[in-house]
């Protein structure tokens, strides 16, 4: 799994509320720390990426926010306006205006064009070998086949002209497998294992993008094998619980019901990661995907300091 | 305004409004509560009650008589509640939202004529905003809301809303879709299509554009919005209607979210927004929230004293007579140092949690807890269960 950071453009993505921009933000760290130049760039300017890097808002320049780690966020207007002054050498005293608000206008309802604009700016950044490494905090999975396959809708609405043109090289860089892949991003709950299961599927038959790997997040610990579930059970009865009473000097009944209470949900969330496993592994050789586990942190849960975290996560798990 | 007068139980809330808006972040379980509410409302206050939804969990689909297909409404049948042992006064309906069918029905309403009607659904441009595109969920969702409440046979409806970027993009829909035909960008993109022999297409505006998208896609473009413009006049109406119905007296919003940092700070801008945009707030669902004995004081210092002497509590432990007699000290030992561990990390949460809330509880907004669940939902005894929750209703 160590091929993880050799891609040169990965897509993390996942259901609504899983961490994706976590996970994106620690293996920015990651990937930054192990001597790659990282960018990483979050498309809904919700204002999470900044937060995870304890930094002011990101914009569209992209910024240094950490030793070799720039960060940016998606701004269609300035992509559009990028593009026309870079591909198509318009005048730099073009008023760009009226078209950026005519592009706003037609991209409410043709298909891809808010798509293309986002995803050509992210392949440009590869093709030009600015960065030696893209991770993008995507849209959330159920979105993101549009766009992933808005090149390809361009292509056959779009019958000529330099936008035809374009959708090639980018369709070179999303199909190569070492270069460009998704990471899906899920919490081992009903819902989004389901979604992921469902993505990981819909990616294979209507994108030409690769699968890079799984990243399962918030992962609770296991507190006893059977043998130590045995010991906990002769632990609760009446007789030991008075005697640890008297020795921490108050009830340890909420001290055990936190436990029991642990080794729930900790089981209810094993049958969703095993019917993940089963679904990712039932795949042949060739198609199979490592899960990569990132715990539940419990002191942290947010800002850079969880963000840290997250990266030791994930270093670990690529080590294995 | 309306906030002032809120009903302060979720069952005063049910009773007194006909529309329920659940909204608020990604992944907490809107739809599990919007089907409880309804669920509850149906058993007890009876009535014919409607959940509509848009992405059930299969099992949660299930629980509700949902097939795996989208479309129609669906009554819950009576063996679903036999089964969970409760007798409803009224009736449970639900509807998984078709999204593709909603667009075209709406085309057929609002089209001059039939063969209007038929071009645009035949457009390929039309076929990809109403099968693929998100921001057409969120409006269709609200649009397909009024429909149903127009037509009179429900006596509560609870709208599940759907996965948006944002939970405000749910609100600022139906204005949205107004805009868009209003604009006058619409107008002037038509230009030089209604006007072939003007010689518009040298000027640079045109010019620019045709070069990025060749002129056949600007075409087919065109022809798309002179289609939809013809739907214009009934869109914009539809669309201040449906605008009227989200600040009607009868509509409230049910804010859910979990304690956690990322959604609390979603659903509090939500919670602001509502108000400022005439809509009433009903309350906020706090969903998966950890148990309050957690919270009882010295219990970290317990859990602290537990693990520093896990050692020889273990030893005294299996040299008393009793159920650990004989057992193995070691194990019992890794055993006492994981109740404390442990209790140090969820605790933690706990407390977090708790400040959250005490935070929130600052808005004039009645909570609702419902607490970690230990099981998904899985049929309609589940939905009740976590009804039960949520009906009683408590402002701590």
């Amino acid at each position: 799994m160590a091929e993880l950071l050799d891609h040169k453009l990965l897509f993390v993505t996942g259901k609504g509320g899983v961490g994706k921009t976590t996970i994106t933000a620690g293996l920015g760290l990651l990937a930054a720390s192990k001597g790659k130049r990282t960018l990483v760039c979050e498309l809904d300017a919700k204002g999470d990426l900044a937060s995870s890097f304890e930094t002011a808002p990101t914009t569209f320049e992209e910024r240094e926010v950490a030793p070799r780690l720039w960060a940016m966020s998606m701004d269609t207007e300035a992509s559009l306006r990028q593009y026309l002054l870079l591909q198509l050498r318009l005048p730099r005293a073009f008023r760009i205006g009226p078209l950026a608000r005519m592009f706003d206008f037609v991209a409410q309802a043709a298909p891809g064009a808010r798509e293309i604009v986002t995803i050509g700016k992210l392949c440009w950044e590869v093709r030009e070998r600015h960065y030696d490494l893209v991770i993008v905090d995507a849209v959330a999975s159920g979105h993101m086949i549009g766009q992933l396959a808005a090149p390809q809708a361009i292509n056959r609405l779009v019958q000529v002209g330099p936008v035809r043109q374009q959708t090639g090289w980018m369709l070179e860089i999303l199909s190569n497998r070492a270069t460009t892949g998704v990471l899906v991003v899920a919490t081992p709950e009903e819902m989004p294992v389901t979604e992921t299961i469902e993505f990981v599927g819909r990616l294979k038959t209507e994108t030409t993008v690769g699968l890079a790997g799984i990243v399962v997040n918030r992962v609770l610990p296991e507190l006893f094998g059977t043998r130590e579930e045995q010991a906990f059970e002769a632990v609760c009865a009446p007789a030991s619980r008075e005697l640890l009473a008297g020795a921490i000097g108050g009830r340890v009944e909420p001290l055990l019901e936190a436990a029991r209470l642990m080794v729930k949900m900790r089981r209810s969330r094993a049958a969703h990661l095993e019917r993940l496993r089963e679904a990712i592994g039932a795949g042949t050789a060739r198609d199979r995907v490592d899960l990569l586990y990132v715990p539940y942190l419990f002191l942290r849960s947010y800002g850079l300091r969880s963000t840290r975290q997250v990266a030791a996560a994930l270093a670990a798990e690529l080590e294995n | 305004m309306a906030a002032k007068e809120a009903p302060s139980t979720v069952e005063a809330l049910l009773a007194a409004k006909e529309i329920v808006v659940v909204c608020g972040p990604g992944g907490v379980g809107k739809t599990t509560v919007a089907a409880a509410a309804a669920a509850m409302a149906a058993c007890h206050q009876g009535g014919k009650v409607l959940v509509v939804t848009v992405d059930p969990a299969r099992r949660l689909g299930q629980a509700l008589g949902l097939g795996q297909s989208a479309g129609g409404v669906e009554r819950v049948p009576a063996k679903a509640f036999a089964s969970a042992g409760i007798v409803p006064r009224g009736e449970l309906w639900a509807e998984l939202l078709d999204t593709k069918k909603s667009w075209d029905a709406l085309v057929a309403r609002h089209a001059p004529d039939e063969a209007t009607a038929q071009r645009i659904l035949d457009n390929p441009i039309y076929q990809n905003i109403s099968g693929r595109f998100v921001q057409s969920h969120d409006y269709i969702a609200v649009e397909r809301l009024y429909e149903l409440h127009s037509e009179g046979s429900y006596d509560l409806i609870v709208v599940d809303t759907p996965p948006t970027r944002n939970a405000i993009d749910f609100l600022l829909a139906p204005q949205r879709m107004a805009e868009f035909f209003s604009s006058r960008l619409l107008r002037l993109l038509t230009v030089p299509y209604r006007m072939r022999f003007a010689d518009i297409a040298s000027k640079p505006f045109f010019y620019v554009a045709d070069r990025i998208l060749g002129s056949q896609f600007l075409q087919d473009i065109a022809e798309f919005f002179i289609l939809f413009q013809t739907l214009s006049d009934g869109f914009v109406a539809r669309a201040k209607e449906v605008e009227r119905l989200l600040a009607d007296r009868r509509t409230t919003f049910i804010v859910v979210s979990t304690l956690e940092t990322v959604p609390v700070r979603e659903a509090e801008a939500f919670m602001g927004l509502l108000p400022e945009k005439g809509l009433h707030l009903g309350g906020l669902v706090l969903n998966r929230v950890l148990p309050a004995y957690l919270l009882e004081p010295g219990l970290a210092e317990r859990a602290g004293r537990l693990s520093a002497g896990a050692g020889e509590l273990a030893d005294a432990l299996c040299a008393t007579k009793g159920p650990m007699a004989g057992a193995d000290p070691a194990l019992v030992e890794r055993v006492l140092t994981e109740v404390g561990t442990n209790f140090n990390n969820i605790g933690v949460v706990a407390k977090r949690e708790a400040s959250q809330r005490s935070e929130l509880s600052r808005l004039p907004s009645v909570v609702a807890t419902v607490p970690e669940l230990e099981e998904d939902v899985h049929d309609l005894g589940g939905v009740l269960e976590l009804g039960r929750h949520i009906w009683s209703w408590d402002k701590s």
